[in-house]
């Protein structure tokens, strides 16, 4: 096996690491955000926006993220929305994440005793006060092992955008690949990059969880999530 | 140019079979493999549990993109040309096969400790533990998360054309390729992947609710 | 003979003693009760004798068997010794009469005719004939462990083991339980029980020893040590009604 031919493309997949991480973050950050605002919307606003939301998040959840990246990267110019491959990767991989999580959040949501939220409101706090800073918080406390995993499928789920030629780790490999006509070499390489990706990412995850969520240790924990991939 | 009609909508739902049938041969060996997986992760040998853990932490950390690639290629690497339908059935499975032992692994450890001692204690082998009183639990418990994974596996099928194989998503982008009608095309694929995944999503919360209501009791 | 030969055993958990130097012998047709404080190490005594804790330490013999680890010798002893526990562990995916041919079927190859016809048996024994077809999720406690002693019965033990077998039961339903191990006692079963139960090891147990600290404390004929306890830890024992 030559794996010098691959490996001298090395700043191609630096690069292509880069973006992997930039595009997982991204998605992270604003999915996690979207996945806050969506899980308030069902637990304070009416019936109606309750149903929307599960409606988006089962929608999400049962269709492939190939397909939702498809439908915005080309379905969405027939309706004039324009974009590049980057920006449908970052939207499609946002809109994705927020889903999963939300359904998770709600998991923890469900798991804060009513008796708290008593007690909250007992203190003259409104409702929204009452999910901002008695719900939410334990709310993540207990899930966070269970999104940390979602996070961590959504950046081994981003190499799907090589199929909208963004260059990020596994679009890197094949081009590699069509320029060395080492296949074997240039998937192996960038399998191990994942590999290491993936448990860097954990290890990050949980090292921040006992940061954030020092009471955590205490706490019951939701079970994670059983291989949901995006 | 071609226009997305009928005939496009019939080539697009029949390859939504050939989807089915990858899920349903993926699903099979992988759980086969899977099954002996999970055993081997609980054996009490070490180098049993060390490769069974290794294996399942490796898979379920690299994109199943990579497990299709590296099937593919290390295959044609050592010589052995699969045709399509085998190359992503085979890569599949290995996918399958180290998310189903973690799920059934933690079903086989969720059968009470007291289970294996009572039923140790009436002179029965490991096997006829595991035959008898631990894996008939454990299948119960497992029945909601591997029909949740069943969905994963679904939605993961839709990548298996790097391996040279059409399925359901595949014939949806030839579609595209001659008509461009993205919208429609990719919207009909969506609602055939959603009528497969979304009633086995409801039958998986089902599952778990009608066994949470028998727990309690 | 000897039923059962305990011989200066001693069992740690980690550091922590649990068992430092325990001799014991019970004759056939023997009923021996074991009290002491939860943490004297009375249970886990128990357990040694049917191999499900490993003992560091001194020799246990029971109907015939040295107890050590290897798999195959601890199942023919399992055999012929018999065991109940507190939460008792019936097998819920069985009805109560599967839970109890199971064993006789796959371990000692009773045909299945014979099979049915000892449970049968045994389940008259307990006095609970008609819930042969029920399953355990279905039972009250006390049935539940009244299946449970017929579940080893259908073993043919030579020796029973009874494993604080009262103490998950609510009081009205401990009083079925206990007459039914008072039938067996009185049948000539060879008997070792931990209990919490003083007027059960009194009335019934031949011979009742206390544990404490992981050591024999006193032993003797129930009758005499309690009513003249010759420790202060026994009589302290005896007269807080302990529990």
């Amino acid at each position: 096996m030559l794996f010098q031919d691959v490996i001298s493309k090395w700043p191609m997949i630096l690069n292509g690491v880069m973006l992997t991480i930039a595009l997982s973050f991204v998605a992270i950050a604003l999915g996690l955000v979207l996945a806050t605002l969506m899980s308030a919307l069902r637990s304070l606003a009416g019936s109606w926006a309750g149903y929307i939301v599960d409606a988006y998040v089962e929608l999400m959840r049962n269709t492939p993220f190939l397909v939702q990246l498809f439908m915005i990267f080309f379905g969405l110019p027939q309706i004039g929305i324009r974009m590049n491959g980057l920006e449908a990767s970052m939207l499609a991989m946002t809109l994705n994440l927020a889903a999963y999580a939300t359904e998770i959040i709600r998991a923890g949501v469900d798991s804060i005793h009513k008796s708290q939220i008593e007690a909250g409101l007992a203190l003259a706090m409104s409702r929204r006060q009452v999910f901002q800073y008695v719900v939410l918080q334990p709310a993540f406390a207990r899930v966070w092992p269970a999104l940390s995993s979602q996070f961590v499928l959504m950046m081994l789920a981003s190499s799907i955008c090589s199929f909208v030629s963004v260059q990020e780790l596994s679009g890197t490999a094949a081009i590699i690949e069509q320029d060395t006509f080492r296949s074997f070499e240039t998937y192996i390489i960038v399998t191990v990059i994942y590999l290491v990706l993936a448990l860097s990412l954990k290890l990050f995850l949980n090292w921040l969880g006992r940061r954030i969520f020092p009471q955590v240790s205490g706490l019951a924990r939701v079970t994670e999530a059983h291989g949901e991939a995006a | 140019m071609q226009t997305f009609g009928w005939p496009e909508a019939y080539f697009i739902l029949r390859a939504a079979s050939w989807t089915i049938a990858l899920t349903a041969i993926a699903f099979v060996i992988g759980g086969i493999f899977g099954g002996v997986l999970a055993i081997m992760r609980l054996s009490r040998v070490k180098l049993l549990r060390r490769f069974a853990a290794g294996y399942i932490l490796v898979i379920q950390s690299i994109p199943v993109l990579m497990v299709l690639f590296m099937s593919y290629y290390g295959l044609s690497a050592v010589g052995i040309e699969l045709p399509p339908f085998l190359a992503a059935s085979a890569s599949l499975a290995i996918y399958v096969s180290a998310y189903l032992a973690e799920i059934w692994r933690g079903s086989i450890e969720s059968v009470p400790r007291q289970q294996w001692e009572a039923s140790a204690s009436l002179a029965l082998t490991r096997g006829q533990q595991y035959r008898y009183i631990i894996l008939p639990q454990a299948a119960r418990i497992s029945l909601p998360p591997t029909v949740g994974f069943l969905v994963q596996l679904v939605k993961n099928t839709s990548i298996v054309q790097v391996v040279g194989f059409v399925d359901l998503m595949r014939a949806g982008m030839l579609v595209n390729n001659a008509t461009y009608q993205a919208f429609q095309i990719f919207t009909l694929v969506g609602a055939i992947y959603f009528a497969i995944c979304f009633p086995l999503s409801r039958l998986s919360r089902h599952l778990e609710k009608v066994m949470n209501a028998s727990r309690s009791h | 003979m000897p039923a059962v030969v305990i011989d200066d055993v001693y069992k740690k958990f980690g550091a922590l003693e649990v068992l430092k130097g325990v001799s014991l012998s019970v004759d056939t047709g023997q009923v021996v009760a074991i009290i002491g404080r939860s943490g004297s190490g009375k249970s886990t005594l128990l357990r040694c004798i049917n191999g499900l804790e490993v003992f560091h330490a001194g020799r246990i013999e029971v109907a015939g068997h040295n107890v050590d680890q290897d798999p195959k010798r601890l199942r023919e002893l399992r055999k012929d010794v018999g065991i109940v526990f507190q939460s008792y562990n019936l097998f819920p995916h069985l009805t109560v009469g599967q839970n109890i041919m199971l064993s006789p079927r796959i371990t000692q190859g009773v045909s299945p005719a014979e099979a049915m016809t000892l449970a049968r048996d045994v389940l008259a024994q307990v006095g609970l004939s008609e819930k042969f077809d029920s399953y355990p999720d279905n039972l009250s406690g006390g049935q539940q462990q009244r299946v449970a002693i017929a579940r080893s019965l259908a073993m043919r033990p030579k020796v029973m083991l009874f494993d604080e077998v009262t103490s998950a039961l609510d009081p009205e339903l401990t009083g079925e339980v206990l007459l039914v191990m008072e039938k067996l006692a009185k049948g000539g079963m060879t008997m070792l029980l931990v209990t919490h139960e003083m007027n059960f090891a009194r009335t019934v147990a031949s011979t009742t020893v206390f544990m404490h600290q992981g050591k024999i404390w006193e032993s003797g004929p129930s009758k005499t040590l309690f009513a003249d306890p010759q420790t202060p830890e026994l009589r302290n024992f005896v007269s807080a009604g302990a529990h």
